[in-house]
This record gives C-alpha cells, structure tokens and sequence, in this order.
C-alpha cells in the first residue's frame, strides 16, 4: 500500500505533531489571490480526446473512457451510465493505463530454440510462429486426436481461442475461475436453487438490511459495484457479520466480528440454521411454499446446537444466537454473501450450500435486499458452422470421480497430463490464453511436470510471466486499451452491453486476441468458424441485433436496455426452481443420487502441528493476482506483499515488524523471503498474505523476486468430491530466518 | 469569494488507494511520488480492534507554515484558499518541506516542489478533484465552505468530524468525518 513509510515516517509525525506550529500567530487576509495560476498546473492548452473501453484488470469488466492528452496516453475513467462501475473505476481500472505503458510488456512472437545446447528465445514473424503452432497442433491432431490439445483461459479474448479449439475439434476448455476458485460456488447454488450467483453477483447489498460475510473481504477485494452498495449499506447502517480469522477492511466496518477459527465455517454455519429452526425465526411461508427438505434439514442440524459450534470455532454461544437473531431480524433483506473464492478445504460445495440454505431458510433468494434475479441482454451470435463432436471429452480423464462438475478442471486437466502406466496419453498440447498456470495451479510442481510431457505448449499473454518462459511459442498481445473485443454483456439488475475499442495502436509487434486466433484458423484450415472478415464486422452484426450499431456504440460506450422481469418474487406467486423438485432443495436430491450428505455435515479438518500455522491467502484492493504486480502504476501503490503475523507469535519466534523472512511448508517447500507485518490484525494459529507476489522472471523488473508467492507453498490440496475444486488452505507453514 | 475544503469519511473509505492512482494519473505524478497517500491507524488489541482508514494530503491550510517560509513566493494561496506552488518561481530550497507538519510535499524531479492542487484545474471547470469523483465508495465531499448550503458545509454541521494535528495551529482544510 502506498502509504507514509514510503517516503516518510509515519509515527514520527503522530508523535512530533507540533513540529510546524505556529500556534497564537492569527492570520489576516488568508488568500489574497492575485497570482496568476501557473500553466503547468492548470494544464491548459492540451487536445483531449476520449475512446470508450471495458476494463480488463478484473472480470467486473466495468466500461470507461480512456482519455488521450496531445495523443499521448494520459488517464481511464469511469463511464457514468455504467451499471458495474455507476462511473467510478477501481485503483486498479484507474491504474489501467500502466497495462499500456508498461515497458516490460512482450513485444514479439518467440520460438523456443536450442542454441549452443542451451534453449532459448529466439524472435520470430507472427508468420513463422503461427505455422509453428498449427503445424504442431496439426501432428498432435493426425496422432492423437484433437482432443489432446486444451485450452486454458482467462479474459475476453479467451473466447476467440475457445472458438477456434471447438473448430478444431476439442472441446477441453477450462479455466482455473472453476476448479480454483468458484466452481463451489457455482454447483452449491445450482444445486439448492437452480440457478448460479452469476457474475457480477446477484447480491442486493445496497438494499440488504444484514450482511454476512465468510472469509469475503469485501474492499480489499475489488469488485466494484459490490464494494460501492457495500459501503452504501454500511452508511445507511446495515448490520454486516463478519467472519474472518483476520480483522479485514470488511471486518473493520462490521457490528460482529467474529474471528473464526480457521477451517470451521460449516460448523458455525450449521449452528446459525441450528438456530433459525430451534427458534423458529425462519421464513415459514416461504419456506412451505418454495422448499423441499425442511423437516429432514431439522433433523440433521438437531446436534450443531451453539455450544457444539463453540469448542471448534471458539465463537461463544451467545454470539452465535445473537447473530443468528440478527439475521432474522433483517430478513428477507439479508444476504449470507456466498463467497467468490471459495476453494479452501475441499468440503466447499458442502459449506457454500449450507450458506445457501440459510438464505432460503431466511427467505432472501428472489426478496429485496437478498437476491435479485438478474437479466442479461439477448445479443445475437454471429452465425458459423456448426463444431465437429469431439470424440472424448475432459471428463474420460477421470472417470468416476468429480461427477457433479460442470466445467472442465484446469487441475484435473494439468493432472491428466502427466502420463501414468495405467492411461494413455490425454493431453498434449496447451494452449494457455491470459492465464499464469505456474501462480494459478496449485502444487506448481505438478504443472511444471506436466509442461514437460507436452509437445506444444503455446501462450498468449501480454507479459512475459512465468508461463511465457516454458512455452514453445509465445504470442504476444497487445492490451486491452490496444484492441476490440467482443461485447461485454454481463447480468446485473438491468440488461447492458459495453464496448471496447482501440484507443492506441498495438505497440512493437504485439497483435489482439481476435486477429490471432482467426490467423492461426486460416493456417490450420478452420477459417470457416471466423466468418467476419474483421472484428469490427463481427461487432456491428450483433449489434444490430438489438437496435444499436458500432457507430452508436463508439459515441456511447455503453448501452442500458430495458428491464425485462422483475427483480424480487411477487409476494406469494408460485415458482417453479431447476432443481429435480422444482423447489428450493434444502435435502439436496442430486447429492443424494449421487452418493454424497444430502444435507451438509461439518467435518474436522487436520489441524496445523507445532510451530505451524495455517496459510491463508487473500486479495489487496490494487492488485489482481500477479498480473498486476508489475503494472508500474499499481506497483507503485503495493510492490511486494506481507506475512501478517500475530503479536504473540512473533514474540515466541522473536519476529520483528518489518523484518524479512523465509516461510517453509509441512513439505519442506520454501518461498521468497517476505516482510513481516507482526499484526493484531489476525488470529494465532494462521498467517495470511496477498496472493499474486513473489515472481520469478527477471524480464518483469518491477515485481521480481518481490514478496512471496503463497502458490509455491500450496504442495498439497484437498480435492472436493462433488466437483474436483481444489481446496487450497489446507497448508501450514513455519517461520526460517536463514539466507534471507 | 469560495473558501474550497474537503470531507473524507473514514467510516465509507477501504484504503483502495484509487484516490492515489487517479491523483498519480490526472497529475501525471511522477512513479515513485505521491501527492495523497493512504494510512490506517489501528488502535486495540485482538480481538477488540479499532481502524481507521483515511486518505491523506495537503490540508490547505488557512494559515500555512509553508507559504510563510517560502522566500520567492512560489508557495502561496490561490483563489478558494487553494495552497499551490508555482513551479517555476520555486528553486526547490524545501522550507515549505521542512515547516509542513502533514509532510505533504515533495521535490518533483524536475527540481521543484510538488503537492496536491485541489485539482484546480478541475475546480476551475466546475468538477471534483480526481481523487473526489473517482472515489469507489463515495468517501469524499469537496466543496464551498463559504456556501453554508452545500454538501460539506451540511455534512461538517451533521458529522462528527476531526482534522489532523490540529495543535500545529495551521487552520487545516480536510476535515475526516469519523
């Protein structure tokens, strides 16, 4: 954070405060102000002009105005009809401009060589790249079949790519957003409504009356309409609920803290319905009219009574029925905000289910100040040939397992890469669009034992991170502010699209996703399935589809449609929900024909040994992940990340503020060396620290061997049987202050 | 005549440090400077915690140390009590550095004094400061306190509020609402 310790001291100020005083001394007359403001202040005499564009720092994807001064890149902006942002961008949307002006960035294509039997980079024409790519994936294809070739994605232009593979005849096309992040998510919802929280999130903050937070920390993660109605409910005085084993932004602006320990959520989370049915404080029409499972539920949380909770989350019991009776009291506008990054211990689906359950039982799913329905705009694709069938799919390669996953593993497919004597070879080409699989995966190991077994590994990025430097090919792109995308059509309480458009030209020979993907299809004899001659035809078609044109939307930037449905149920309206019931399923009937707890059960996981602590791992309002941290804007902000640590421990490990230190895992694994930042701030059985740090190729100058990276002491996972998410907070580390 | 003054609310405010970034971008600060910053200030010990959050920078001082010791006059007051520095009159001698008890100014590498303008560019054309309209969580209020109808002189009025280091005497300008 850029704070005072940058170029000051802060505490010298607070305690030296009178070092300017001039106390007694009145000042008549205070601004005379007969100056002439100097020019360079007033920064007159420049030519402004504006493009609109959606940002891609973060998939809130909000739409902005990048703002050119005498042609030269000046500053991004929110655009004031954008429902994402309401105009207002993030520090990270903000610090956009740093994407472009980067001077790391990647500027040519790159084919790995062997040059005095050492492999290296050697620049290549776009053209020789892109023969290189198809050839190979050409070979892997008459060999093996299209299905050995994946694609792992992240960002707008990954749709492009998605739809070339699809073309080519594989359709093992994942995203580590699933198996790393929200896929529990994802299932949990579907499985209890119906329906999936979406993105942005369905969630009605600025009219909830009670927010439960678990583990979100809301304002250091960024999400920008969320943290904006999050602040808004705090100031109307919103009750929020935050439990967190660390005293977050979030949990500084909440009525409850309640410093959880770690690993035991579903236990507080069973006590709280525990207590809404004991109490009867839930919604009883609601729960009659819409749900299935109630009496079953009942019986199965008969046991999670608050003094059960309380020896394993250290929560007191009194707390527990206070809030529970909190919640209530605030129902139905009360949201147990359902998480994002929710792959922590490998039971997840379970525990973000039984969050759900809980909004049902307080009835907040379809009811103001719960959840919304959300409405997205009916843009028509442009029309291409229909896919070849792929003969296999990502599931062959794991039989049995994961059944209820409904998006390809990125793990899974990193996993099935690597051959063993009983399968035959899966996977081997990647083709990896924006994503930094080493930082993203867990167990880096294992991904790199994978990339050694591929016979094209191809990335496409606009940095050179650490995927770039095992690639056969790199293909640089250019940034978001460089290129078209597709449209951004994204669900919220009214439908809207948005347009990016180039306000630079690409710099050096960097190229956008769009013409790569189509170039590379022509040369792999797939130009069928990119029909429009260029993006900006495919653009101006869809448009016309709902009544708007490019020409309109280069002038708009966004585009607000008229709402379709209703927000919130009408008051005693039957629904039918997309569950085998049709009703709201507290008794999961899917989890019970699939052999899993139709209800969930808490239980215990492995505790830290002595001396170790449970590793947590978070976000920082300015940076996303580590494709951030070398932005030089956002660098300046935040150049390396913390280990916060306890009072009380530092003191046994005598463990100074600010010191530097070396963390070792349970498997011996050991990262960077990384500040510490002895803080009340956490709980003393875990440590925490920003994920996206510690990076390890010296072509990103700023953010080089910065700080530590937490996915390097992730060696082990805890798999979640419903979907295959990986849960990651299930490492614990020790302090080592040698060779730091 | 305006009398320009700021409201930040730390009960609103994340420390995102957006306003950093938008003033860094706007002004074309240079990487490396700042002219707002972020502090958090906990107080408590686990698990009874208190933190306040506040964005910082020039207070705008109604009677300010640095334009008294500036000797060429570059530090001086602009119109609505704005305290600005002329580049071009400053020979970077750092009085105003050393007399400020916000320590909200630096030498910009071009060899003169730097600090946060209120975005008088802005002002002039009737618009917040940057850091005020980018503000994710509406944690800002610039306006007139000459004005008694508007929003900071309303919210000054309702709010429990502070300055910073008001012992130094300097009659700040940027009022934390807490």
């Amino acid at each position: 954070m850029k704070n005072k310790v940058k170029r000051r001291e802060f505490i010298k100020i607070l305690g030296a405060g009178t070092a300017g005083a001039a106390a007694g001394v009145s000042f008549v007359n205070a601004f005379p102000a007969s100056k002439t403001d100097s020019a360079k202040l007033l920064q007159t005499n420049s030519e402004n002009e504006i493009t609109p564009t959606y940002c891609e720092v973060c998939f809130w994807k909000c739409a902005g105005w990048v703002h050119k001064k005498d042609g030269k890149a000046w500053k991004i902006t929110g655009n004031e009809t954008d429902l994402n942002s309401q105009g207002r961008f993030c520090p990270r949307g903000t610090g956009g401009i740093g994407m472009y002006t980067d001077p790391d960035r990647l500027k040519t294509p790159l084919i790995r060589v062997e040059k005095n039997g050492k492999q290296v980079f050697r620049k290549a024409s776009w053209d020789e790249a892109l023969d290189l790519v198809a050839e190979r994936m050409k070979t892997i294809g008459e060999k093996w079949g299209p299905e050995c070739v994946a694609l792992f994605t992240h960002g707008s232009g990954g749709t492009y790519f998605k739809n070339l593979l699809r073309g080519y005849g594989s359709n093992n096309i994942a995203a580590p957003s699933y198996a790393q992040c929200r896929g529990p998510r994802a299932e949990a919802y579907l499985l209890t409504f119906g329906e999936g929280v979406g993105s942005p999130e369905r969630t009605d903050i600025k009219n909830a009356k009670c927010l439960v937070l678990i583990g979100s920390h809301i304002g250091e993660n960024m999400h920008n309409g969320q943290v904006q109605e999050f602040t808004e409910m705090v100031a109307n005085g919103g009750t929020v609920i935050t439990v967190d084993p660390r005293y977050s932004t979030a949990a500084s602006k909440s009525k409850y803290w309640l410093p959880i320990k770690p690993a035991t959520d579903l236990a507080l989370l069973l006590a709280w319905i525990n207590v809404i049915i004991e109490e009867e404080l839930y919604d009883k029409k609601y729960v009659e009219q819409y749900t299935y499972g109630f009496e079953a539920l009942k019986r199965a949380v008969k046991q999670n009574t608050p003094e059960w909770a309380y020896p394993l989350t250290t929560i007191k019991p009194h707390v527990i029925r206070q809030t529970a009776r909190e919640m209530a009291k605030a129902a139905p506008s009360v949201i147990i905000h359902p998480g994002r990054h929710v792959t922590w211990y490998g039971d997840d689906t379970q525990r973000v289910r039984a969050g759900a359950i809980l909004n049902a039982l307080l009835g907040s799913w379809g009811r103001r100040g719960g959840f919304y329905a959300p409405a997205k705009a009916h843009v028509k694709k442009y029309p291409h040939p229909k896919y070849p069938k792929p003969k296999k799919n990502w599931k062959d390669a794991f039989p049995d397992q994961f059944p209820l996953a409904n998006l390809a593993l990125s793990s899974g497919i990193c996993d099935a890469t690597i051959p063993t004597p009983d399968k035959e070879c899966s996977f081997k080409g990647w083709i990896v669009y924006g994503t930094n699989l080493p930082q993203t995966l867990p167990q880096p190991e294992k991904t790199l034992e994978a990339i050694q077994n591929l016979e094209l590994l191809v990335a496409i990025d606009t940095m050179p991170a650490e995927i770039t430097g095992w690639a056969d090919v790199v293909l640089p792109e250019c940034t978001y502010l460089e290129r078209y995308d597709d449209l951004r059509i994204s669900q919220g309480r009214q439908p809207s699209i948005a347009l990016r458009m180039p306000a630079f030209e690409p710099k050096n020979d960097t190229k956008p996703a769009y013409w790569i993907a189509q170039k590379l299809a022509a040369k792999l004899g797939l130009e069928k399935y990119f029909p429009a001659k260029t993006i900006e035809e495919y653009l101006d078609y869809r448009l016309k589809s709902i009544g708007s044109s490019l020409e309109e939307m280069k002038k708009l930037g966004v585009k607000n449609l008229a709402p379709e449905q209703d927000l919130y149920f009408l008051d005693g309206e039957e629904y039918e929900f997309a569950t085998p019931t049709g009703k709201i399923e507290l008794y999961s009937t899917t989890l019970a024909d699939s052999g899993f707890d139709p209800i969930p059960k808490f239980t215990r996981h492995e505790e830290p040994p002595d001396g170790f602590y449970r590793l947590l791992y978070g976000r920082a309002p300015m940076h996303t992940f580590g494709r951030t941290t070398n932005n030089p804007i956002l660098n300046d902000l935040m150049d390396e990340n913390q280990v916060w640590i306890n009072p009380k421990v530092a003191k046994e490990w005598d463990i100074r503020n600010g010191e530097y230190l070396v963390l070792e895992n349970q498997d011996g694994k050991k990262s960077n060396k990384v500040k510490a930042k002895v803080t009340e701030r956490i709980r003393h059985d875990c440590v925490f620290m920003v994920h996206g740090f510690g990076h390890s190729r010296k072509q990103m100058r700023r953010n080089y061997l910065r700080g530590a990276d937490d996915q390097k002491l992730i060696s082990k996972v805890k798999l979640d049987p419903i979907m295959g998410g990986t849960g990651m907070r299930v490492n614990f580390v020790t302090f080592r202050k040698e060779a730091v | 005549m305006a009398r320009y003054a700021m409201a930040i609310d730390t009960k609103r405010c994340v420390g995102c440090s957006d306003c950093v970034a938008a003033c860094q971008t706007e002004n074309n600060v240079p990487i490396g400077f700042c002219r707002d910053w972020i502090v958090e200030e906990m107080h408590g010990q686990y698990p009874t915690l208190d933190l306040e959050i506040r964005s910082e920078r020039c207070n705008h001082c109604a009677d300010s140390p640095c334009v008294r010791s500036c000797p060429t006059g570059a530090s001086h007051y602009a119109d609505g009590g704005i305290v600005l520095v002329t580049p071009e009159e400053c020979i970077g001698c750092k009085a105003c550095i050393v007399s400020c008890p916000y320590d909200a100014r630096y030498v910009h590498p071009e060899g003169y004094v730097d600090k946060c303008t209120f975005c008088i560019h802005r002002v002039k054309e009737g618009k917040d400061p940057a850091c005020v309209s980018v503000c994710p969580t509406h944690a800002f209020i610039f306006g007139d306190l000459e004005d008694t109808n508007s929003e900071i002189s309303k919210v000054l009025r309702t709010r429990k509020n502070k300055t910073l280091i008001p012992e130094a005497g300097t009659e700040p300008h940027i009022f934390y609402l807490i």
